[in-house]
């Protein structure tokens, strides 16, 4: 009888990439559904531009390169990106804005370095810090969040969509009526403005830890971000690392001078720190990759955000801390390789 | 009944596999009749072939020599029965490269007459060990498990060492295998005797006899043994259920927690590892006659009617073996000699059972799901790996054929146990990857070894050629001095006579 040939080992892999970024994107619907309750429903809107702009401009760069297009959307990595880049714009922002920095994700910091895999960049936030310095105004269009006991104006259904594409509010408002600091403004205008911590704080805007329904939308993305870590598709070097690196220089500084530095807790809830310890600086492709260095790794992206937000002038760091260190990853990983067993630390053979 | 201990070292990574063992231990080992021929190939070992002392149309007996070691690190092949040679031709085995091999193929008679004992063997315990191990080595006694190193060669380079632990490997961590596991259960005896054989040849007084978790039936059978020897050079040893820990370098490191050093053996750091099996081998041979002439290997996969542990004669063709259990189903599409993760993949079930073959799978095709995806760097790879590899910096390396960065990477540290293949969510085949890199980094090591020797040739040659030159010059002008010096002397001789013959004149 006559069989087949294969080559060792004949098991079939149970993982796949598309079911790790099913994973990641279902880990995401806790803090997507919170986002809407408290921000509104903006996030939807970005979230269908920055997907359609993202799949379209997989599917084109992968017939421009010559391959089949249904090899890339059928991994889900586009969709990602795309989640990941709502998440971090504000709930309201022009589709044009959104665009923007989805195709240069796509195009320029995915398939002009080869595509999956071969990004040294991570995308989303390559396209975040784009807008970002490119669209400065529309960029820092935050809405309060829903408390209860204050209220904001905020838009309805129909206005969001209709300033999602045209970019104009109705006629009545002003973007101050709408907007507000967010609390990491709010923190850093206020302490170099030398007013003190706990004066800040005295805002009510101000929740336990960060600002009102900030904190919340950052538990609902460390619940997704504990499943993942629950079921493997990220590992615990990355979340601790970054947490780290933002929590111990930020406890520091508090410790020697409370009054002009925001506390440890207020910088854990803040802005995207969760966001970024779970689900930005985890992304595999750009992040380093031995498991001691994805630990340093982390911890260089922690300490990164924590200076951008003491002194740089950006009251968050995250997209500019996660870049920087997608630049140092090669070393750190070439500098952390582990032990191979029956070698001596230095790498000679015992 | 001693208990077994648990006082484990530490395994990096390793993977949970489901076992799919139980189908085949369900019965007994099931005894295949002598088929109408045997294929036995001169070599089922590794190292040298043997080379066959019988000729075509030679009658043999069972149990008899048909070819013997070089002299080199080899093992002799025995008859496996009764029956006539009647070809020494190539045939197909299972080997990586699904190529054919030299085989000595005897047609049986059925008389299954085996040959009479040529050396009437003392107790083995009277014997020095040298000459127990000159024993072994005619026995044709090679490593179960799977490597077929000569158990003989094995134990004379250890006894060279100093060795402190005889490791009795009865882990079989591979799924589906399990013959390892009925030999323990049905032959225990001849596994401890064949244990204190070895320690007897290497003059030690501790082995650890290692079985996984997932075996209490053979663990207990070995107990039940245990106490009747009475013996407490014997100790019993539980390891976890993890693949690969049943790999010589991993069950040193699990069992005496010890490192083998990279490219080293066991024996730097104290320790034989031998199979289970093959010291059942060695308690036949030595106590019974009986050379290596049949093993139990298991029959199993969706693709086998009947799952089930067989002891056939070494030479029983695949084909033979299935037969006699119940035939293929319809999921037959795939025959691998050896386990899941690294057995040999052949296209004919006509290749024979050989001291290698400790599985024979047939199983329907692996599904690749997709064709293979770029590296996502997710480094799963890296928290499987039990010799603490990056097999995503490797594959990286690989891709770009950097043999530098290869090697400093430990490349050649590579077990290829499959680990990383199982969790790579791009299916990358990086165990074949690495296999080939490999290749390729001793074609590069070969050539430039071919191409420092030609350059010494080419330099001696010059040197060689210089020297001629001047030698010659030398000569030359040494001649040219002589024909200066006698030609010098021939004008004065000339010049005396024509002297002389003028002064007569």
């Amino acid at each position: 009888m006559e069989f087949v040939r294969q080559e060792a080992p004949y098991l079939t892999p149970k993982v796949d990439v598309a079911s790790i970024m099913l994973q990641v994107l279902v880990a995401l619907v806790p803090a997507a559904l919170a986002h809407v309750w408290y921000f509104g429903p903006g996030i939807i809107f970005n979230l269908i531009v920055a997907t359609a702009v993202c799949v379209g401009s997989e599917a084109l760069m992968m017939r421009l390169r010559g391959r089949d297009p249904m090899v890339a959307l059928s991994d889900y990595t586009a969709i990602v990106t795309a989640v990941l880049l709502a998440f971090a714009l504000p709930s309201l922002t022009p589709w044009w804005v959104t665009a923007t920095g989805s195709l240069f994700a796509i195009v320029v910091a995915k398939h002009l370095y080869g595509g999956i895999g071969f990004n040294v960049f991570n995308p989303a936030m390559a396209g975040y810090v784009v807008i970002l310095v490119a669209f400065p105004m529309e960029m820092n269009l935050w809405v309060a969040p829903r408390m209860g006991d204050i209220d904001y104006v905020s838009l309805g259904v129909l206005q969001t969509i209709k300033y999602t594409l045209t970019g104009s509010l109705p006629e009545a408002l002003t973007f101050d009526a709408v907007s507000r600091a967010t609390p990491l403004d709010a923190m850093q205008s206020g302490l170099r403005n030398m007013r003190t911590y706990s004066e800040i704080r005295a805002n009510p805007m101000m929740g336990d830890f960060g600002g009102r329904g900030w904190e919340w939308l950052g538990n609902f993305f460390a619940i997704g971000g504990s499943w993942l870590l629950v079921r493997k598709i990220i590992r615990w070097q990355i979340p601790t690392g970054v947490l780290l690196g933002l929590l111990i220089p930020a406890g520091l500084m508090y410790i020697i001078s409370p009054g002009s530095n925001a506390s440890p807790g207020f910088h854990l809830f803040s802005g995207a720190t969760i966001l970024c310890a779970f689900f930005i600086a985890t992304d595999p492709v750009s992040a380093a990759t031995s498991p001691k260095g994805r630990f340093y790794y982390g911890l260089g992206i922690g300490v990164l955000i924590f200076a951008i937000r003491k002194w740089g002038s950006y009251a968050d760091g995250v997209a500019f801390a996660v870049l920087l260190m997608n630049m140092a990853a090669p070393a750190i990983d070439y500098l952390t390789r582990p032990r191979i067993v029956g070698h001596s630390r230095r790498g000679d053979e015992i | 009944m001693s208990a077994p201990t648990y006082d484990l070292g530490k395994l990096h990574g390793g993977l949970r596999l489901e076992a799919r063992k139980r189908q085949s231990t369900e019965s007994p080992i099931v005894q295949v009749p002598v088929p109408g021929q045997l294929v036995l190939p001169i070599t089922q070992h590794a190292g040298d072939p043997a080379q066959p002392i019988v000729g075509i149309g030679e009658r043999v007996l069972k149990g008899q020599l048909i070819a013997e070691t070089p002299g080199s690190l080899s093992a002799p092949v025995h008859a496996s029965s009764s029956g006539k040679i009647v070809a020494i031709e190539p045939w197909p085995v299972s080997s990586r490269f699904g190529q054919k091999a030299p085989c000595i193929i005897i047609e049986c008679d059925g008389e299954d007459r085996p040959i009479e004992a040529v050396e009437e063997a003392p107790a083995y315990d009277s014997l020095a060990p040298e000459v127990l191990l000159a024993r072994i080595l005619r026995g044709g006694i090679v490593g179960l498990g799977g490597a077929v190193f000569p158990t003989a060669q094995k134990l004379m380079q250890a006894v060279t060492c100093d060795i402190e632990y005889l490791i009795l490997n009865g882990v079989e961590c591979e799924p589906y295998i399990s013959c390892d596991d009925m030999l323990m259960r049905e032959y225990a005896r001849e596994v401890l005797g064949g244990a204190q054989i070895l320690l007897h040849a290497l003059e030690i007084d501790t082995c650890f006899v290692v079985v996984e978790s997932d075996k209490p039936e053979a663990l207990h059978r070995l107990g039940e043994v245990l106490a009747e020897l009475d013996d407490d050079r014997l100790v019993l040893k539980l390891v976890p259920t993890i693949y690969p820990s049943g790999g010589e370098d991993q069950l040193v490191q699990l069992v005496a927690n010890r490192e083998v050093p990279s490219g080293g053996l066991p024996t730097d750091v104290g320790c034989l590892v031998q199979n289970v099996g093959t010291a059942a081998a060695i308690y036949d041979w030595i106590f019974h006659n009986e050379p290596l002439i049949s093993r139990v290997t298991t029959v199993t996969g969706n693709g086998v009617a009947r799952p089930v542990n067989v002891e056939a004669r070494l030479g029983t063709t695949v084909a033979n073996i299935v037969a006699h259990i119940g035939g293929y189903t319809e999921d037959a599409k795939q025959l691998v000699i050896g386990g899941p993760m690294t057995g040999k993949s052949v296209t004919t079930d006509s290749v024979p059972l050989v001291k290698a073959s400790n599985c024979i799978l047939v199983i329907s095709e692996r599904r690749d799901g997709g064709a293979e995806m770029p590296c996502i760097r997710c480094g799963d790879c890296a928290a499987v790996c039990p010799v603490q590899l990056l097999p995503q910096q490797l594959f990286w390396y690989a891709c770009a054929d950097n043999e530098a960065k290869l090697r400093s990477h430990g490349l050649t540290d590579c077990i290829e146990c499959g680990c990383c293949d199982l969790v790579c969510p791009s299916h990358i085949p990086l165990t074949f990857d690495f296999r080939m890199a490999k290749a390729r980094i001793r074609e590069l090591a070969d050539e430039k070894a071919r191409a420092e020797r030609a350059r010494q040739r080419f330099e001696a040659r010059n040197e060689r050629l210089e020297k001629e030159r001047e030698e010659r010059e030398a000569e030359l002008a040494q001649q040219k001095e002589d024909a200066k010096k006698a030609g010098a002397d021939a004008i004065a001789e000339i010049m005396k006579r024509r002297q002389q013959k003028d002064e007569e004149d």
